[in-house]
């Protein structure tokens, strides 16, 4: 049996070690990781509670990100609990496994630390990489600061796991300015967290020999869209499961998660769309200028995938203007942001004037200064009645002002 | 023998792709294909006799994939197991380590077969896949001596 850990009421740990105690606490079978730069330590934490017995499965270290990917495949498929951690140029590497284990249905924990994607070469966060998942079909969840990194991690083992899901989560948190950042964070005592997730329950897994069962199959075109299908199906209907496990959770600690999640935003003007650190930002900011009279909003997607695109819609129905901020350059397009959070306003009869920033690439700071610069563009926009800026803009860059696309329509 | 391949002649063959086609909502959730209609302890049931779903590709012929086939000679054949051991498609078929013939259902033709056996001649060799087995059998090579 696995030692417990005494935990204090409240903890003073950065994302990492917040991640890698929420692991530890869901007593995952299988780790199997290839440590990267800014997760390194959610691995070497883990690696350090096997080897003081904190833990009693295994630690798997393999040669690259694929096959630390598709080791976790081979465990889950074989019926265990399982996790393992990545950023950047490792979740690049672990793309092409990535799909095989949602199309697999393997609830399969990742926790993604943020950074960019190289080249040129960067540790930094940004969400280039998280970016680079949103078609893989697994469940994105992401945390603002150290204590939601610990919570979520628990929750997504619960949500990837119900039987109505059965898909795998990615938890994400920003490089460094997260992941790196000591925090006060309050965690659950082992044996309350440990039963709040649950013991592992299998799904016709590969080591049951009376029931034989072949995964990854190859379907060609009479097939490969029924399952596909099926399998959207899946991630969209995982919508209600992750409200019943926020649900839950608040019960057990009071901490409220939604979806969507808003700040603000009843009588919100102008909003800002973020992900990320970025959000407490542009929080901090929206406080400061509500006492100088901008009625100032933000909207979070703490869900990536499934997109909230009613939730989106809901929230900001009522304002104004609203930017959408993509903290990934979108070489060639509008931010992926501002393009679902458009496309959510435009099934709406009421669609506020919606702008984009490019921000915060390869760890570039975002302030409050800053944003509080982008909320107060928003209320100019709005007093104008149209955009008075280009639609997709570049924040914290040197150099000319770099802007693409116009319109002159209102709201 | 022709063919000798007692466990594929009664399980009644279909061709690959002859499966019912389903909608999305019926498919298997991650496509996860069952082997077997139930449960069954399949290390103690014999091939034939194990409760075989669609899914499983022992009731599939891939036949028509293959150009060259293996031909059996009974006559040669000393019972070693090397081609039941190395086949990469369990197309030898094998009882009681007594060597029974080629399941031509699955066999793709890749001569791995021939190329493990250790009897002089072989007792296994490739033909083209229209050589009746008869006629094969009469044009077998004779034993090679050893060079002096």
């Amino acid at each position: 049996m696995a030692e417990k850990m005494e935990l204090n009421d409240i903890e003073v740990w950065d994302g990492n070690y917040a991640a890698s105690q929420a692991l530890r606490q869901a007593q995952v079978d299988v780790v199997s990781a290839y440590p990267i730069t800014p997760s390194t330590p959610i691995v070497e934490s883990y690696g350090a509670y096997v080897a003081n017995g904190y833990v009693d499965g295994e630690f798997v270290m393999v040669e690259s990100e694929h096959a630390a990917m598709s080791g976790c495949i081979g465990a889950a498929a074989a019926g265990g609990r399982v996790a393992t951690a990545t950023s950047s140029q490792g979740f690049m590497l672990m793309i092409e496994v990535l799909y095989q284990a949602s199309g697999m249905r393997l609830p399969i924990v990742l926790t993604v630390v943020n950074r960019a994607v190289a080249s040129p070469l960067n540790v930094r966060g940004d969400h280039g990489d998280m970016y680079a998942g949103r078609d893989s079909g697994w469940v994105q969840i992401d945390a603002f600061n150290a204590q939601e990194a610990y919570d979520l991690t628990l929750c997504a083992f619960k949500i990837g796991e119900d039987m109505d899901v059965r898909l795998p989560v990615m938890v994400h948190q920003d490089g460094f300015v997260t992941s790196h950042t000591a925090q006060n964070v309050k965690p659950l005592q082992d044996d309350v967290a440990y039963n709040f997730i649950g013991k592992y329950q299998p799904y016709e897994e590969m080591l049951d020999f009376t029931k034989a069962v072949t995964y990854g199959a190859q379907t060609e075109e009479d097939w490969h869209y029924e399952h596909k299908a099926k399998q959207h199906k899946a991630l969209m209907d995982s919508r209600d499961v992750i409200d019943r496990v926020f649900a839950e959770y608040k019960e057990l600690t009071g901490r409220e998660y939604n979806r969507v999640e808003k700040y603000f935003m009843d009588d919100a003007e102008v909003a800002i769309v973020a992900l990320g650190s970025a959000v407490e930002t542009a929080r901090y900011a929206a406080e400061e200028l509500r006492a100088e009279g901008i009625k100032a909003g933000v909207v979070a997607p703490r869900c990536f995938r499934p997109f909230a695109f009613d939730g989106i819609r809901e929230a900001l129905e009522n304002v104004k203007a609203v930017s959408a901020l993509d903290r990934s350059c979108p070489m060639g397009a509008m931010g992926t942001l501002f393009n679902e959070v458009s496309a959510a306003l435009y099934t709406n009869d009421k669609r506020p004037i919606i702008s984009n920033y490019i921000y915060g690439l390869g760890g570039r700071d975002f302030s409050v200064a800053e944003a509080k610069r982008i909320f107060k563009e928003q209320k100019a926009h709005a007093d104008a009645g149209h955009l008075t800026t280009p639609i997709q803009q570049f924040s914290g860059l040197r150099g000319p002002k770099l802007g693409f696309f116009e319109t002159k329509r209102g709201n | 023998m022709s063919r000798g391949v007692l466990a594929t002649e009664k399980r009644g063959m279909r061709e690959l792709g002859a499966e019912e086609h389903v909608g999305w909502d019926e498919v298997t959730q991650g496509t996860l294909l069952p082997s077997f209609e139930k449960e069954v302890d399949a290390a103690h049931v014999r091939p034939e006799e194990r409760p075989y779903s669609d899914f499983n590709s022992y009731t599939a012929t891939v036949a028509s994939w293959r150009v060259i086939k293996p031909v059996y000679n009974r006559d040669i054949c000393i019972d070693c197991q090397n081609c039941w051991v190395w086949c990469p498609d369990t197309s030898i078929v094998s009882r009681d380590k007594q060597m029974l013939g080629i399941d031509y259902d699955h066999c793709k033709g890749c001569g791995v077969c021939v190329e493990v056996c250790p009897t002089n001649p072989k007792s296994l060799l490739m033909f083209g896949e229209s050589e009746e087995t008869e006629a094969a059998l009469a044009k077998w090579p004779e034993k090679k001596k050893k060079a002096k």
